[in-house]
């Protein structure tokens, strides 16, 4: 340690009408794991967007190896020995992983013929040093997103690549393949490769990096090994402000049964399963990506079919087969993917928002245009949605505010059960606890709020009842009255219970 | 006509109907065939160019409803062709003269195939309305044949012929028709919830239902709109020429897919005006006279309007990429303000 690796001196990057980066400067150490911590538009993807050559810098320099170097090209950054394992990964997924790994830079036996058995013997090598004993002829597609990802950290290592970038690597994992990941880039630090180590788990950064770097409005705003920094501290560096409480749960009183389902069966994606939720309060859904929570309340509020199963709305057996069936039951659910199922993002704001409720702001044959403008600019000023005005189109807004208007949206439709599947997933902080305020305001409004979240420490802290699922089972249940009422218990639920059937 | 409702939608009208391109290359064109071609601005070819572009026009308004859930209806010509036939078998058939019946089978017959081709869609789960459209545009014309022997078929009573045929002090009916028909789309689009939702389901399909629309009533409707719009068509090229002809309207729907383009309406769905169709549908009209006074045969006009299709949908993709461009700056900007 010690040895400045890569340095980035003064970087300023300008976009039109925006700084994207403000004399920023990060230096990176050889063989260390260095976390970069932000909120969403903090600068972060343009950071490392200028590290692997894709953008070239308005001001400010980068050295490697303590030599200046510019950029013009991603190629030219490669060659430098810097690599980027994006969120989205870069495999082929028809192609094997020796393809993969070669992809771009085959090697050719001297009659022009590709010498296949030196790359899988190299793959073999490569993979090994990631302590994967893989065949190199697998499909990538049917690899685990962990599998795969090892692949693109591979193919880095293949390219002789001496720093990686992870952009958010666990984001899409498991915890053992996190667990996986972790070690892996552990074993590549004694080797002497440095990481870039961008997340948005406070967590992860305590458990893996050996220095933490945080960057607020395109700034950076401290470097400190993450033994001299607490996560209160890491947070309002984020944010620039102390947080007094991320998860601002209040006192609910649980009301009448809102909803019950039983034998909810979709083969392949849940099984039998049945559950109450009531007024006032916020039920949990936890349990690990693939677990079938999605699938089930699709399956609930109709968007795809189910196998089997009953739905009762305020107890009375409801008949639902499409979404708007439910909305007509009062349902509301808010989709976890926001730009391909939430918002029209090439429309307006405006639009976006009057989505649900179009035939309700009829007057007469025609629509009302004067209440239309009136409901948007009420849910705009009640949710605090940033925008220029109502016809800005969603698509131009921040995560945060998007999920702003799909909350909007559903307000309007004056549901009395709200699905929120994973609400806070991609915004910052600040954002996050808006959200967490809404859902207050419902649960005080006697609504039942139900939320599906892959966020172990948001279920702990807004739900009052946690349903642990597995395999598309529930596997068990935690109430906040309970003494075992945290992350253990859940994950133990999540993982360890195996279900007798 | 009616004002434009309320100043936003003006707005949203501009907006959507990007720029001013088709007017200037309309304006463009004008000038240029009127210098080359002496009788181009004689009031008679002015007359016959809005007469000939009534046909087109109807049709290409229907189109522009499908194109705007992000569908297509190829059937268009064939369907105009069908209806025609029958109401053609009709009188020669069955001896029908009463005009009122003949336009009502007319254009209940646009509204039957219409209907098809958004159960066929909707009902069967075909993956494209491509494959759907493709299928009946062949069905629909081998009926016209069959139905007519493949033998035109004229002796239309007046009524039937009032729409096509019937000038005002030598302006076409057919055109006030149009004028009409166009507005009474442009408040059906802008200011009803189902013209709301014909937009949003183009916009993003899956959005759209899981807010509660019914997505695939609107996608049928938009086929029955199509079809509708193809029997009044059908009424008015009748009208027109004095004959049902199983073989014509081949081109029409090249023809309605370049009006709506041209006037700004993206294949994606979601984008699109009338004003734009209209100007969309006069601009290709004008390059078919144009090509006819130049003494250019149909075959010829094919390859131009083929370019001019292509031509259209690329300045269509360029300017999809310039407002992602604007986008990806205007999200990098907000996310700068609020960090």
């Amino acid at each position: 340690m010690g040895e400045v690796l890569v340095e980035l001196n003064q970087i300023t990057k300008y976009f039109p009408g925006v700084t994207a980066l403000d004399d920023m400067s990060l230096a990176l150490e050889k063989s260390e794991i260095h976390g970069l911590i932000g909120e969403n538009g903090a600068g972060k993807s343009t950071l490392i967007k200028v590290l692997t050559g894709m953008h070239k810098p308005d001001k400010g320099s980068i050295y490697k190896n303590q030599k200046e170097v510019v950029f013009r090209s991603p190629l030219d950054a490669r060659n430098q020995g810097i690599a980027c394992v994006y969120q989205e990964l870069n495999i082929v997924s028809d192609a094997s992983i020796v393809d993969n790994l070669f992809i771009g830079a085959m090697v050719k036996k001297k009659n022009g013929l590709l010498n296949k058995d030196f790359m899988r013997k190299r793959t073999r090598e490569v993979m090994e040093m990631l302590g994967q004993d893989v065949d190199p002829d697998m499909i990538c597609g049917n690899l685990g997103m962990g599998m795969q990802q090892m692949v693109e950290i591979g193919k880095a290592i293949q390219l002789e690549a001496d720093v990686i970038i992870l952009d958010e690597p666990s984001s899409s994992l498991g915890k053992k393949e996190v667990q996986n990941l972790f070690k892996t880039i552990a074993r590549l630090k004694e080797k002497g490769i440095t990481f870039l180590f961008v997340s948005h788990k406070l967590e992860e950064i305590f458990e893996l990096c050996d220095r933490v770097t945080v960057m607020r409005d395109s700034k950076h705003i401290v470097t400190k090994p993450t033994e001299e920094i607490t996560s209160d501290e890491l947070i309002s560096y984020m944010v620039g402000r102390p947080l007094s409480n991320l998860y601002p749960k209040e006192k609910t009183n649980r009301g009448d049964e809102a909803l019950r389902v039983s034998g909810m069966t979709h083969l392949g994606e849940y099984y039998d399963v049945g559950f109450t939720a009531y007024k006032g309060e916020i039920l949990g859904f936890s349990g690990l990506v693939g677990a079938g929570r999605t699938e089930l309340f699709q399956g609930i509020y109709g968007m795809k079919e189910k196998d089997q199963g009953e739905i009762y709305v305020g107890g009375k057996k409801a008949k639902i087969k499409s979404p708007k069936d439910a909305i007509a039951e009062k349902i509301a659910f808010l989709t976890e993917d926001r730009k391909s199922q939430g918002l029209i993002l090439e429309f307006p704001v405006r639009w976006n928002i009057g989505l649900v409720i179009l035939d309700y702001l009829k007057k007469g044959l025609f629509l009302n245009a004067k209440k239309w403008v009136e409901v948007s600019k009420a849910s705009i000023d009640r949710l605090h949605i940033k925008v220029s005005s109502d016809e800005q189109l969603a698509g131009q807004l921040s995560g945060g505010n998007q999920q702003k208007v799909v909350i909007g949206k559903w307000i309007n439709a004056n549901a009395d059960i709200y699905i929120f599947d994973e609400p806070t997933k991609g915004i910052d902080v600040g954002a996050k606890i808006e959200v967490y305020n809404v859902m207050n305001e419902l649960v005080r409004q006697n609504k039942c709020v139900i939320m599906i979240s892959s966020e172990l420490p948001e279920i702990i802290g807004m739900s009052d009842r946690v349903i642990i699922m597995r395999g598309g089972r529930i596997t068990g249940e935690i109430s906040r009255e309970e003494k075992a009422f945290d992350q253990e218990a859940i994950m133990a639920f999540a993982w360890e219970v195996k279900t007798d059937e | 006509m009616s004002k434009v409702k309320s100043n936003s939608s003006v707005n949203k009208l501009g907006k959507v109907f990007s720029g001013a391109g088709p007017v200037v290359a309309l304006i463009l064109l004008a000038v240029v065939l009127s210098i080359v071609s002496s009788s181009f601005l004689s009031f008679e070819n002015v007359a016959n160019i809005l007469k000939q572009t009534s046909v087109n026009s109807m049709i290409a308004i229907g189109m522009l409803v499908v194109l705007l859930t992000g569908g297509i209806d190829l059937s268009v010509g064939s369907m105009c062709a069908l209806a025609s036939c029958l109401m053609g078998v009709a009188l020669r058939n069955f001896g029908i003269k009463n005009s009122f019946l003949l336009i009502l089978i007319c254009i209940i017959s646009g509204l039957l195939g219409g209907l098809i081709n958004g159960l066929l869609y909707t009902g069967l789960d075909l993956p494209t309305p491509f494959i759907a459209t493709l299928g009946t545009m062949q069905i629909y014309r081998g009926l016209a044949q069959i139905v007519t022997k493949a033998s035109p078929i004229t002796g239309f009573p007046v009524g039937v012929k009032f729409l096509g045929a019937k000038t005002i002090a030598g302006f076409p009916v057919c055109f006030l028709a149009v004028v009409v028909v166009f507005v009474l789309f442009s408040v059906f689009l802008n200011s009803t919830a189902v013209g709301k939702k014909i937009y949003s389901v183009g916009g993003n399909k899956e959005a759209s239902r899981v807010s509660g629309i019914d997505v695939k009533r609107i996608e049928l409707l938009v086929y029955v709109i199509a079809g509708l719009m193809s029997g009044i068509a059908a009424l008015v090229l009748t009208g027109r020429v004095g004959t049902a002809l199983p073989t014509t309207g081949d081109t029409y729907a090249m023809d309605a897919i370049a009006s709506c383009v041209i006037g700004g309406a993206s294949f994606n769905g979601g984008k699109g005006t009338v004003l734009g169709t209209f100007i969309g549908a006069l601009l290709v009209q004008m390059i078919r006279n144009g090509l006819n006074l130049m003494g250019a045969q149909s075959d010829v006009q094919s390859v131009v309007i083929g370019i001019v299709v292509i031509g259209a949908v690329y300045m269509d993709v360029r300017r999809e990429k310039a407002s992602q461009k604007s986008k990806r700056q205007a999200q990098a900007k907000v996310h700068q303000d609020e960090a």
